[in-house]
């Protein structure tokens, strides 16, 4: 489905991206994990079109995303929720989503995508009309997830999730992307909590530095020496 | 010698041959503008190099000029004596206002428009003076009767105010360099963009401020007062009011707000593009010179952001980097 | 004597809150702007300015019925608005926020002297006979109340947009979060566009209500331009609703004020009041 070939990517004289190659396959989940500063956000922003291509390939069931500008990726059926959640704090958590809606595909089906949205996530529907800033972070995340879907996307891309949040709220977050490829969704995810996020997705791939340093199916990387020794701390 | 200072004397001693080179009245008169115009612009870019954009300008060249005929026509005090008074009225009212905005780091847009609030406060209490100020009918300084006074601060002969205006002029320019001296490129820089590192480099931001602002004020009020004195005439829109404070403004971004002689060379650039405009157009099509001049301006600040002299020197060096 | 006094402080009060109602909407298209594109528009004015003479050349010149001169004068103003943001804001929108400041003001003298140069300097009315209307012992000009009412329904018009679509609700969001946008599908550079067309038709509607009640001519935008500008940032830059009521707050001061002393003086208190505020609350009164 998505398909990135040697993508180098960064911020001015900064690089961040070293030739990164990566695949996800309809109906996977798909994680990208490493440290911090590795490179896995501008990942995710280079698919979104928010950082430039510098080199390689990108593309989107078959068809190429490397010239496509930053808010036309949206209609490939990419969505993004990005780090931190980003919601609107001062908008209503229903306009909120209805931002979500604003492709005109998606506007037309605002009311049906809105009553699958509150039936996912029937808190969402509770705080309808309370402004998404005053909500706490698990709800935040929540309503970024459902921000997402309006679109009608066929795959979801998530940034650290879990970030900021506390152990209890952050099994809360997995359970919800555990709801979110039962629901058929193709979702890429980054997170830097291992161990966590290796439960949920299929596959995944380490990114140091820019690089992808190895990849392989969750379970066998769950079982690595090297990624226990370095990042689970077994 | 640095060039800072070499340049100023020359360009002072060419104008001050001026006269002997049987130059007419009306050359002598448009060098005045530049230069009384250039001071004002100069003392007005001492606070904008720091981001602090000023459209209160108006408000203290309008004390300046107006405090000092004032005193004339009411008390007979000689500008002498008045000029200072006006210039010390004028400190205060910036030290009133540039205080709390210091203090309350009001910056950007919003030290614009209070400022803003503060020409129209003045213009408008000017022309709300009318018993005294005449409103805006402008206002004229009593006149002495042999057309030259010392005393009165009025000359019938330009010369003498080419050289008055030098004088100012130069003063300008070298209060200009102290300042870029005493404080340090490290410090400007520091202040202008990020005030609590510089406050970590051991600068006291505030007080470094308030003090340019002072500076700029009272020179600005000075400015005014000979202003009028030359003209004989003053008006709340000819030198006070938003009106000049965005002239003020504009001609330095036209000159560039960065450079020493940049606000000088804003001044002889519009009022010689005004000029020109007027004779190649003829006084038959009202405004056409300013049209074009709002049009330039437009252009100079999307396409040459630093001003023409700012420009200039930056393509030097680039030539300079290349030659290298 | 003493009811007399009263009646006429009260016609100056109702006058005040009817002038707030034509301030509140002119500054309802400048906080629009601010608070989407974050670019203080110095020349919004004179935009005002040429709606007017808009609202004037089509019903006086060409005969035009008012209201469709009226409409007339909002499209263009409208299409003003984008065209400025297209040519002249654009470009500088990476630029050093004073920057921005200063080219609209450089827009602000060449729209000025155009008009001096296009118009001439005279002065000019539509000439309609508008009726006076008396309450009891107190009058007010129809025109007055009629362009309350316009402003207030161009007010609840443009609340009712911003919350009820999707465009409103985007221009909404994008002054929270700028970044974000192109991941919502929103295209940033089409709806600063469309933002300021919508701030110039603003400009458009209080260029109608206005012309209704004073002359036009090529200098007018200097006596409404600072007083519009002091009450978006009473209000808190970018925030509407704040300014709305800014509005009326500097509309009173205006008018007792110039009940009671001559009306430069009504001016004169309202920024001095304004100055005040920005040293006890820099942020604006309704400002967070």
């Amino acid at each position: 489905m998505l398909k990135l070939e040697g993508v180098s990517a960064g911020y001015g004289d900064f690089q961040a991206l070293f030739g990164a190659s990566l695949d996800v396959q309809a109906g996977e989940a798909v994680a990208v994990i490493g440290p911090n500063g590795a490179g896995k956000t501008t990942l995710l922003r280079v698919i979104s079109g928010i950082i430039p291509l510098r080199e390689g390939h990108l593309s989107m069931e078959g068809r190429p995303l490397d010239r496509v500008p930053a808010h036309r990726i949206i209609e490939t059926g990419i969505a993004h929720v990005p780090e931190n959640r980003r919601l609107f704090p001062r908008l209503t958590v229903e306009e909120n989503l209805k931002i979500g809606a604003y492709l005109p595909a998606a506007r037309s089906r605002f009311a049906e995508r809105l009553d699958f949205v509150y039936s996912l996530f029937p808190r969402m529907k509770e705080r309808r009309n309370q402004l998404a800033g005053t909500m706490s972070g698990g709800e935040q995340q929540m309503c970024a997830i459902g921000r997402a879907l309006m679109s009608g996307p066929k795959l979801l891309l998530m940034d650290e999730p879990s970030a900021g949040l506390a152990p209890v709220i952050v099994q809360q977050v997995f359970d919800l992307v555990r709801r979110i490829r039962s629901e058929g969704y193709t979702v890429l995810i980054v997170e830097q909590n291992i161990q966590q996020v290796l439960k949920v997705v299929d596959r995944a791939y380490l990114l140091e530095v820019g690089r992808i340093k190895l990849s392989g199916k969750s379970a066998d990387l769950l079982a690595s020496d090297e990624i226990r020794r370095a990042y689970i701390g077994l | 010698m640095q060039r800072d200072v070499i340049a100023p004397l020359v360009i002072a001693a060419l104008v001050a041959l001026a006269p002997f080179a049987g130059q007419t009245d009306y050359f002598i008169h448009i060098l005045v503008q530049i230069l009384l115009w250039g001071f004002i612009y100069t003392a007005w870019s001492l606070m904008g190099r720091f981001g602090l954009v000023s459209l209160g300008h108006g408000a203290f060249m309008g004390i300046g000029a107006y405090v000092t005929v004032l005193l004339w026509n009411f008390f007979e005090l000689t500008p002498w004596i008045g000029m200072p008074i006006a210039v010390a009225a004028a400190v205060a009212l910036a030290a009133i206002v540039g205080w709390p905005c210091v203090r309350l780091r009001i910056v950007g847009h919003y030290f614009a428009l209070v400022t803003l609030a503060l020409t129209a406060v003045v213009a408008l209490s000017i022309v709300g003076l009318r018993d005294i100020t005449g409103g805006s009918l402008g206002l004229t300084p009593n006149r002495e009767a042999a057309g030259t006074s010392i005393y009165a601060f009025q000359f019938a002969s330009k010369t003498v105010f080419l050289y008055v205006a030098l004088v100012l002029w130069l003063i300008g320019l070298f209060v200009w360099r102290a300042v870029d001296r005493g404080m340090g490129r490290y410090a400007l820089q520091a202040i202008s963009s990020d005030e609590d590192a510089s406050a970590s480099v051991g600068i006291n931001v505030g007080v470094e401020k308030i003090r340019i602002i002072l500076l700029s004020a009272g020179l600005t009020a000075l400015g005014g007062a000979v202003f009028g004195q030359y003209q004989m005439y003053i008006n709340p829109e000819t030198v006070s009011g938003i009106g000049v404070s965005l002239q003020i403004v504009f001609a330095v971004v036209a000159g560039g707000m960065f450079v020493q002689l940049g606000p000088t060379v804003g001044a002889a650039f519009t009022l010689i593009l005004a000029e020109t405009l007027r004779i190649l157009i003829g006084n038959e099509y009202h405004a056409a010179d300013t049209t074009i001049y709002g049009l330039m301006l437009v252009l100079f600040i999307i396409f040459m952001p630093k001003g023409i002299l700012g420009a200039v020197f930056a393509g030097l060096e680039r030539a300079k980097a290349k030659a290298a | 004597m003493d009811t007399i006094f009263d009646i006429y402080l009260l016609e100056a009060i109702v006058n005040g809150v009817l002038l707030g109602g034509v301030l509140g909407l002119l500054a309802l298209g400048l906080n629009l702007v601010f608070g989407v594109i974050d670019v203080v528009w110095i020349c919004y004015a004179e935009l005002v300015m040429l709606g007017m003479y808009t609202v004037y050349f089509l019903h006086v010149v060409y005969g035009v019925p008012v209201l469709l001169a009226c409409l007339g004068a909002v499209v263009v103003v409208g299409v003003l608005g984008a065209l400025l943001h297209y040519l002249v804001i654009r470009p500088v929108l990476q630029s050093e926020p004073i920057n921005q400041l200063l080219v609209t003001g450089g827009v602000l003298f060449f729209l000025q002297s155009f008009a001096t140069l296009v118009f001439g300097i005279e002065f000019r009315n539509l000439g309609l006979k508008l009726p006076i209307l008396n309450f009891g012992e107190m009058y007010f000009s129809y025109a007055r109340v009629l362009a309350f009412l316009v402003a207030l329904a161009g007010m609840v018009g443009l609340y009712l947009f911003l919350t009820r679509t999707f465009l409103g609700t985007a221009i909404r969001a994008i002054a929270q979060d700028r970044e974000i946008m192109p991941l919502m599908g929103v295209d940033s550079r089409k709806l600063y566009l469309v933002t300021s067309g919508i701030g110039g038709g603003l400009a458009g509607l209080a260029a109608c209500l206005l012309v209704l009640q004073y002359d036009v001519h090529p200098a007018i935008g200097l006596t409404f331009g600072p007083i519009t500008f002091m009450i978006c940032v009473l209000g808190g830059l970018g925030n509407m609703i704040g300014g709305f009521v800014a509005a009326f707050i500097i509309s009173q001061f205006i008018s007792i004020g110039g009940f009671f002393f001559h009306i430069e003086w009504g001016y004169v208190i309202a920024f001095a009041f304004f100055i005040l505020t920005m040293f006890i609350r820099p942020q604006g009164l309704f400002g967070k």
